[in-house]
């Protein structure tokens, strides 16, 4: 199958979306000529104009909050937040009014919005622009929380959320831009809330996010090396989260370790491992649950600081042995 | 277009030349000879830094990304020159310029935080938009656009409740006029008459975004008047001129008078980052803002031969090499104090 890398199939996604349906439109900072901050909208302000591709001044609550408006009479807004970091910015539109409208309307409004925006560290670009703040909005009912690892996951579950009459928000991650993958031309959907086994093992569980998807599994590779095989299991959608594939994949390995790139303190991990803890497979386990999740710190600039303040692969493989053993 | 301002500025708002020697083309007789070659020698200080930073950025030693305010120079150098020392600064992701300007600055520890080393200013932990030197005010730069502008209103109020006459001087750019942050800001300032002086240095482009597309209005001092405070627009490039406003701003400030909004009029002469293809603006738009440049514009006001113009940029370009010897030779921060510094 054709290759694409996965913000050509972010833009793919976009271009189709936007092609097929009117009321779909881009709107954030540099969107247009600029072709947004890593070109996710590169070439569409030329193909749609700039009515369908608008660029903004900087105001995160005025793109969240036009977002909201657009959504609201009926049109299908995709947003982009340049850095998640800035997200914080547009926390009160998102959280108090696009999660919210509905339910407090008795049912009577939708909100069918799509925020985009690029998660994580290892661009060196220190505390400011390496946030992951996922879990800050799957605490949120109302919002959806939508992970994408690959390629072929990104444009699939973009061109579900685009459809999806919910706001949804779309972490993408900057490393993962330029990685590569087999990805179909065509329109194609990948349902949102629906946890994806990436690799099949039967020593232990990796429940493993976004960047930590392809890490887990070359660490995965290493590992069979040695004779032991992890299971990846990647959630893609955070919230509503499809916990059942997580559950038997417990039952059947008896062993549990989450990856991501978010702090450990009140991150993901910690919800995964209740759920977890909650079900049936808690009979199962052979050995206590890890979490190998990003330190406690704000992402320091210098390089070595910064690669050892989130977990790489060297990391999952050590944890890995240390919980199989 | 009309302005209230003490400088017009043409539609592309590119500051017209003034027919008559204006009154801030002269020599400021408090800086003396001496001092008006110190500022010369500051700004080019701070254009030898920059250009050196994207030299080692190119050849990898230098990561992450920045900000270059090549072609601002005299903004931060005018600015800090009204200002003393015990005053504060809040600065932007664009302000390697303020940094150096800054009293006491040492480009010998910005450069060491430039290539991540303990001895940097902040240990190698902020590099580029996050350099700080507390002990001498400068709160620092700032990775998001206008994240220093609340702050600044309760480094006012602080000022105010400890009854000192500090000032404190919070730049941002023109784009970051336009976030809520801005309004909030200039407002609470203004209500409590604080000694902040709000420095909007309008180089024209929010990353892609021109400004005449994000303002509907001429001029982002214009908007002073919706806040009751006096806005000003000076050009950017005259680091007499604006030394000049700054020293009005100042006065009034210190004398608990309140804040003013200053609009530099200038241009970065480089992209908004590392990766940036500038198909937002023409190449001979450039070469129009460069031949503005404030450092020869400076030069050409103290009537230097080359030579002498020259032997100023030896000078700085000197500091800037042995501040990459002193930063290479620097020890890496050490992977087992990765925790050091998150809580008091
Ligand atoms: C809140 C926030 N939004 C967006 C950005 C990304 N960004 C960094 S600088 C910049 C443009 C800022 O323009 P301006 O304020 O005019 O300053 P200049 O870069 O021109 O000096 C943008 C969009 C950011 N750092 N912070
Ligand atoms: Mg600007």
């Amino acid at each position: 199958m054709r290759e694409l890398t996965y913000v050509e199939a972010i833009r793919e996604a976009l271009n189709q979306a936007m092609a097929a349906d009117p009321r779909v439109f881009l709107i954030g900072e540099d969107v247009g000529v600029y072709g947004g901050a890593f070109g996710a909208s590169a070439g569409l302000h030329q193909q749609y104009g700039a009515g369908r591709v608008v660029d903004t001044p900087i105001s995160e609550a005025g793109i969240a909050g036009a977002c909201v408006g657009a959504a609201l009479t009926g049109m299908r807004p995709v947003g982009e937040i340049q850095f998640m970091d800035f997200i914080t910015i547009s926390m009160e539109q998102l959280v108090l009014q696009a999660a919210k409208i509905r339910y407090m309307f008795g049912g009577k409004a939708t909100v069918p919005m799509v925020l985009r925006t690029p998660g994580g560290s290892g661009t060196g670009a220190a505390a400011q622009h390496s946030e992951s703040l996922e879990n800050w909005f799957v605490h949120i009912p109302g919002l959806k929380v939508v992970m994408p690892s690959t390629p072929y996951d990104a444009k699939g579950l973009l061109l579900s959320a685009i459809d999806d009459d919910n706001p949804v928000i779309f972490v993408e991650h900057k490393l993962l831009y330029k990685t590569k993958g087999p990805v179909p031309e065509e329109p194609y959907r990948i349902p949102l809330t629906q946890t994806d086994v990436k690799r099949v093992g039967q020593h232990l569980t990796v429940v493993a996010t976004s960047m930590m998807v392809p890490r887990a599994l070359q660490a995965a590779e290493q590992l069979a090396a040695e004779g032991i095989e992890l299971e990846v299991v990647d959630p893609r959608t955070l919230s509503p989260l499809d916990d059942a594939p997580i559950i038997r994949s417990v039952i059947k390995t008896g062993r549990l370790m989450v990856v991501h790139e978010a702090h450990r303190n009140g991150g993901f991990g910690g919800e995964i491992v209740g759920r977890v803890a909650e079900s049936e497979a808690f009979d199962y386990l052979e050995a206590p649950i890890k979490r190998l999740c990003g330190l406690d710190v704000p992402i320091p600039y210098n390089r070595t600081l910064e690669a050892a303040a989130v977990p790489q692969v060297a990391d999952i493989v050590r944890e890995a042995k240390a919980l199989v053993k | 277009m009309a302005t209230r301002s003490k400088v017009s500025a043409s539609a592309n708002g590119q500051p017209r030349a003034s027919k008559k020697p204006a009154r801030a083309d002269l020599i400021p007789t408090e800086w003396g000879e001496a001092g008006a070659i110190e500022r010369l020698r500051k700004m080019m200080l701070i254009r030898a830094f920059e250009e050196k930073a994207e030299e080692l950025f190119s050849l990898g030693r230098v990561h992450g990304t920045m900000h270059l305010s090549i072609g601002q120079e005299a903004s931060a150098v005018g600015a800090a020159s009204a200002l003393r020392v015990g005053d504060y600064l809040l600065n932007t992701h664009r302000g390697h310029g303020h940094c150096l300007a800054w009293f006491g600055s040492d480009e010998k520890l910005m450069m060491a935080e430039f290539m991540g080393k303990e001895s940097g200013y902040c240990r190698g932990r902020g590099g580029s938009m996050h350099i700080a030197n507390v002990d001498a005010n400068n709160l620092g730069a700032n990775g998001i656009v206008a994240g220093g502008l609340p702050i600044s209103v309760g480094v006012g109020l602080s000022i105010k409740q400890r009854a000192t006459d500090q000032v404190c001087l919070s730049v941002f750019g023109d784009g970051g006029a336009n976030t809520g942050a801005f309004h909030e800001s200039v407002n609470m300032a203004s209500i409590w008459q604080l000694p902040v002086i709000y420095l909007c240095e309008n180089n024209q482009y929010a990353m892609s975004m021109p400004m005449k597309k994000a303002f509907n209005i001429p001029q982002v001092s214009d908007r002073a008047k919706g806040y009751g405070i006096p806005g000003v627009t000076v050009d950017g490039n005259d680091i007499v001129a604006v030394y000049r406003v700054f020293q009005d701003a100042v006065a009034r400030a210190r004398a608990g008078q309140g804040p003013t909004l200053i609009e530099a009029l200038t241009y970065r002469w480089r992209g908004h980052s590392k990766s940036d293809k500038q198909a937002y603006r023409t190449r001979d738009e450039v070469k129009e803002w460069q031949a503005q440049d404030p450092i020869r514009r400076f030069g050409r006001v103290l009537k230097l031969s080359d030579a002498e113009f020259d032997g100023h940029r030896v000078w700085a370009d000197q500091r800037i090499n042995e501040a990459v010897a002193f930063s290479e030779a620097s020890a890496e921060p050490k992977i087992d104090q990765i925790l050091e510094g998150i809580f008091a």
